[in-house]
């Protein structure tokens, strides 16, 4: 492990001054402590912020407050969330295993770093982990990786759970930094990897994520996490998805349907969303929707499957939201 | 002999041992003053290397020695070779030369003070290469097929070609014919315990706590490597978490650490990451095997061709059974088997758990269902139809064979009666259900071993062997049969293994500890009861003083005069009058004999229920059933926890198992245990073992034949068998997947 200096902060002005001397922030450590070990993440000072005031979990309204130091299973369990989105509580099972959802914030699961196997040896070109020095993965091993927003210089997929079904909700992050607070949706988190994928996120230097707000409202009644994968449990999605739909008088007034484990980050299917407007809810113009979703999906050499995968998901998730009541 | 050890469900002897972590494992074996090993693997596939940096990272924090080929001393690497060694073609060197014939090869090692400076010097150490393009894909480019040279030996072990009439011929004239082409992923063990070694020299005198499935032969091994007397080594290994045949063999790693410790003149523990663990210590070989069968419309086989090939090392040939059990499954007049060899530019394969029959009996066992469906014949009744009455391939009656046993008993239990035939026909609400079955067969193998008994004064018993128990249960096994023997209750006796300076037991491995050492255990006892009785006959002091031996016999730990009322006398009796303990050694092996004149294997029958969701092509095992005939079961609750353990590696090998190589320059891509996937607690469904009443008196004195292997054979068919039965869709590719599933 690449030698680092060590502290723990007590309160948020402190974090906020810390990270401004360049200290990267620590929460559960499931992933920068992995990558330290194998010396692909090499932060010279570390911040422990799990003093900070920010594990809450609470309701204003029919909306949901997810401090950022919550940790997965803690929200997963957590009465509110399962009464106003029992959504969040399944993508959240879905992830990781019992051991990392107990250590893992929520914070730093929207913020965990790619899954890709080339981004984590540190003796292959990666231009994530090294700006310039080559994609590997796109002339190499590429089943788990992106169809859609990628570059020619990444092609490694968010591997966040969460991430999907937050976007999906529309929910909103509070960050708080040197120049204060503000807030914005947690789609706009993501960075697509273009000609900068060493760049995943949009958070100035120094801030740091306090809480997520997401809004109640009919998408919250009908709405299903669906993961698919090669095991049961511990293993990131080959294609999941979080659909939520408004259906009253037999016609669906709202959907939402976001996918993970196809896209350089958490994907909002905008177009699928709208052609379910006013549709009965069935099989037809599920398909019909899931159809425009995969619109555009370029597939790399080792993952054509996903671009079926990614259809068949999407039908049988909004399937599974239409049979709630 | 009524105290009856053998065939109880005793608990683990060591089970609090191990859950309460006083059972020490390799790696716990620390040293006063000990220095930490990390090994640098190569970063190119095939070359060589060109520069070491080792000035850079000697000037850092802890650093002691950086050892490369450019200072290594020079071994003796005398010639050796064990069984669990390829026959033909010679062990990688340690740091010998600048040659880098994989990805992943050791071409340097940092010692330091500590595991973090060790590591952080290992990762920052900069080494320079010429590459070249490796090959290691066995279709393509640069593969080309070898013959195995030891399977052309008159005496092979395991043969190239074999065949009986002329099965070219028959499947050609055959009236249904099946022809189908089968693939399996490279495999590695990925045990929970990693590979470790801590290594002590004392002057020219070499101590390992290394992990290892034959301590004997790391002794043998490690001594060749050093030319050093093999009794200068002594090699200890109490317990071991877990293998499934990648400590069979010693690895160069744990050369590596001796040649650390006497480099830097201080214990120096290695510990392999899993990264490297998927490169330095073995897999299970990808495969590519086809079958052809021939048969009669009413479902007699006419003809089989198996052929079959498996990817090896560019220095050594790896060997395994692919095809041998084609031989023996079923009664087929025309047979012809080949087994053919890929070198590539990859570490060498080695055993994994039923290593060979795996891998073999997987495309027999799908080729034979696929023939059902092409006869219309139940899979069950094809191979009842086929039911063999000698081992074709030997011409020799087999010592005893259950296989229809099995089914019967199995398929009851799994209740394969409910299964509607057809492909796509059962369902549970909107998922598929599939039902599979297939054989399961291992050779109940033998080696000679030995073993060591003490009586002491208080009447109980010490038993000593260099085996290991990896899991099975050996140390609770042997205190059973030990316990058995000298009518003794089990907590009267402690057996202990994992010495190499224990008396020496064959590998442990093949399915052959229970048969060979418990053989030897066997004899031991009877040996130091002998003794025992020698010594009362010789003591003026004992009630059987100049008593004639065949006068006098054993009950319950007591000596007793043939139809004599008196109590006798007890061990503690007579070896309390001896003043000191009482010992034999005893060894045992199989009767030649027999041997020549019987077929020796266990045989199994596994049914398997999947649920397939058809929307998005998940399978998942709901339940299995395996019905084993192995001979005399010694602790039904150790074998049906190691029967259903081999299931779980089936459902691994079925589903999930594969580790992907970068044809780029060779590197293991998923070498991590969240990439390289294993069945979860939510994967795998009910699984049960079930076992056959079978007396074999021809294996061994114990009439055991093994269990280890054959618990994962069978499995991994009767799971893609199930896949079809559910889906429609034969898939003969391991792992299947669900691309392949939802595949139109």
């Amino acid at each position: 492990m690449f030698p680092f200096s060590f502290d723990k902060v007590s309160t948020e002005d402190e974090a906020l001054r810390a990270a401004a001397a360049g200290g990267r922030f620590l929460a559960g450590g499931t992933t920068l402590i992995d990558l330290m070990r194998e010396e692909i993440e090499q932060p010279r000072h570390l911040v422990d912020i799990n003093a900070l005031p920010l594990a809450e979990i609470r309701a204003e309204g029919s909306d949901l407050l997810i401090g950022a130091l919550a940790r997965m299973a803690d929200v997963a369990g957590h009465p509110e969330t399962l009464r106003l989105h029992p959504l969040i509580a399944e993508s959240l099972l879905e992830g990781a295993s019992p051991q990392l959802r107990n250590a893992a914030s929520i914070g730093g699961n929207l913020l965990q770093r790619v899954r890709c196997p080339y981004f984590r040896m540190r003796d292959a070109a990666c231009n994530k982990r090294m700006p310039g020095s080559g994609c590997s993965a796109i002339g190499g091993l590429n089943a788990g990786h992106a169809i859609m927003g990628t570059s020619e210089h990444c092609v490694a997929t968010h591997p966040s759970d969460l991430a999907v079904a937050l976007v999906a909700l529309d929910a909103t992050l509070r960050v708080r930094g040197p120049e204060g607070e503000r807030g914005f949706p947690v789609e706009d988190l993501f960075r697509l990897p273009g000609e900068t994928p060493h760049l995943e996120h949009t958070l100035m230097p120094g801030e740091l994520i306090v809480e997520v707000w997401v809004p109640g409202g009919p998408p919250a009644r009908k709405a299903r996490y669906l993961k698919v994968r090669d095991r049961a449990s511990y293993e990131f999605a080959l294609v999941s998805t979080a659909v939520a739909l408004d259906i009253q008088d037999g016609r669906i007034l709202g959907a939402r349907i976001a996918a993970g484990g196809v896209g350089t980050r958490p994907w909002r299917m905008r177009a699928s969303e709208a052609a379910l407007i006013g549709k009965a809810p069935v099989r037809e113009a599920f398909s019909a929707a899931a159809e425009l979703a995969v619109r555009g999906a370029r597939p790399l050499s080792g993952n054509h499957y996903k671009v079926d995968l990614l259809r068949r998901t999407i039908v049988r998730a909004l399937e599974m939201a239409g049979e709630m009541t | 002999m009524t105290t009856n050890s053998i065939g109880k469900p005793l608990t683990r002897v060591d089970g609090r041992a191990k859950v309460t972590g006083s059972a020490q494992y390799a790696a716990d074996f620390n040293q006063p003053d000990q220095a930490y090993a990390v090994v640098v693997g190569a970063t190119i596939g095939l070359g060589r290397v060109s520069g070491i940096d080792a000035e850079d990272v000697l000037g850092m924090p802890g650093v002691i020695a950086v050892l490369t080929h450019l200072n290594a001393p020079r071994l003796a690497y005398l010639p050796h070779k064990a069984v669990i060694d390829p026959a033909v073609g010679e062990r990688l060197h340690a740091l010998q030369d600048d040659l880098v014939h994989f990805h992943g090869q050791p071409v340097a090692v940092v010692i330091a003070d500590t595991l973090d400076h060790a590591d952080h010097g290992a990762a920052r150490l900069n080494v320079r290469y010429i590459a070249k393009e490796p090959t290691v894909e066995p279709v393509g480019p640069g593969a080309t097929t070898v013959i195995p040279a030891a399977g052309i030996q008159p005496d092979a072990w395991i043969r190239a070609d074999t065949s009986r009439g002329d099965a070219d011929v028959a499947v050609a004239r055959a009236p249904v014919r099946i022809d189908a082409a089968y693939g399996i992923a490279r495999e590695n063990h990925n045990p929970m315990e990693p590979h470790a070694t801590v290594a002590a020299w004392d002057g020219d005198r070499l101590t390992l706590w290394s992990k290892s499935q034959y301590v004997v032969n790391e002794r043998a091994e490690m001594a060749a490597v050093f030319g050093i007397p093999a009794d200068d080594v002594q090699v200890i290994c109490p317990f071991i978490g877990g293998a499934f045949g990648t400590s069979l063999r010693t690895w160069p790693h744990v050369t590596l650490a001796a040649m650390a410790s006497r480099k830097v003149a201080r214990p120096v523990k290695l510990v392999l990451t899993r990264k490297q663990m998927f490169s330095l210590t073995g897999h299970r070989p990808r495969t590519h095997q086809r079958i052809v069968l021939g048969s009669t419309t009413d479902g007699k086989l006419t003809g089989l061709v198996h052929e079959g090939m498996g990817e090896t090392s560019r220095h050594e040939e790896f060997m395994e059974a692919l095809t041998a059990a084609s031989g023996l499954m079923y009664a087929c007049p025309n047979l012809r088997t080949r087994y053919r060899l890929v070198p590539l530019d990859t570490g060498t394969p080695n055993h994994m758990r039923g290593p060979g029959e795996a891998s073999g009996i997987f495309a027999l066992e799908c080729a034979m269902d696929e023939l059902s469906y092409e006869l219309g014949i139940d899979p069950v009744e094809l191979r009842r139809l086929n039911e063999p009455t000698i081992d074709e391939s030997s011409n020799k009656p087999f010592s005893s064979r259950s296989l229809l046993e099995c089914y019967a008993l199995a398929a009851d239990r799994f209740g394969w009666s409910r299964r509607n035939p057809a492909p796509r026909s059962m369902r549970d609400g909107r998922l598929l259900i599939g039902m599979g079955a297939a054989s399961a067969s291992y050779p109940a193998y033998h080696a000679p071993a030995s073993a060591r008994v003490r009586l002491l004064a208080d009447g109980g018993a010490e038993v000593e062997a260099a085996a290991s128990d990896m899991g099975p249960g050996t140390y609770t096994s042997m205190t059973q049969v030990a316990a058995e023997t000298l009518g003794l209750p089990p907590g009267r006796v402690r057996f202990r293994l994992g010495r190499s300076d224990y008396p020496p037991t064959p590998s442990h491995g093949g399915s052959w500890t229970m048969a060979s050492v418990g053989s030897a255990v066997r004899a031991a006892c009877i040996a130091v009861q002998q003794e025992v009785m020698l010594r009362a006959i010789a003591d003026q002091r004992s009630a059987f003083f100049d008593a004639m031996p065949s006068t006098l016999r054993w009950l319950e730990g007591r000596l007793l005069r043939e139809g004599g009322s008196s109590q006798g006398e007890s061990y503690r009796d007579i070896v309390a009058r001896a003043g000191e303990a009482i010992e034999a050694k005893g060894s045992a092996q199989r009767d030649a004999e027999v041997a020549g004149r019987y077929s020796m294997h266990a045989f199994g029958a596994v049914f398997a229920e999947v649920a397939v969701d058809p929307d998005v092509g998940t399978i998942s095992v709901r339940r299995a059933v395996g019905a084993y005939g192995a001979g005399r079961i010694i602790n039904p609750r150790l074998a049906a926890s190691q029967c259903t353990g081999g299931m779980v590696g089936g459902i691994g090998m079925a589903l999930m198992e594969r580790t992907m190589l970068d044809r780029r320059d060779g590197r293991s891509v998923n070498a991590h245990m969240a990439e390289y996937l294993v069945p979860v607690n939510l994967d795998i469904g009910v699984l049960e073992a079930l076992f056959v009443e079978e007396h074999d008196p021809h294996v061994n004195p114990l009439g055991v034949k093994g269990l280890g292997e054959i618990a994962l054979v069978g499995m991994a068919p009767a799971i893609a068998n199930a896949v079809f039965h559910a889906t429609g869709k034969r898939v003969r590719d391991l792992p299947i997947r669900i691309e392949d599933v939802v595949a139109t």
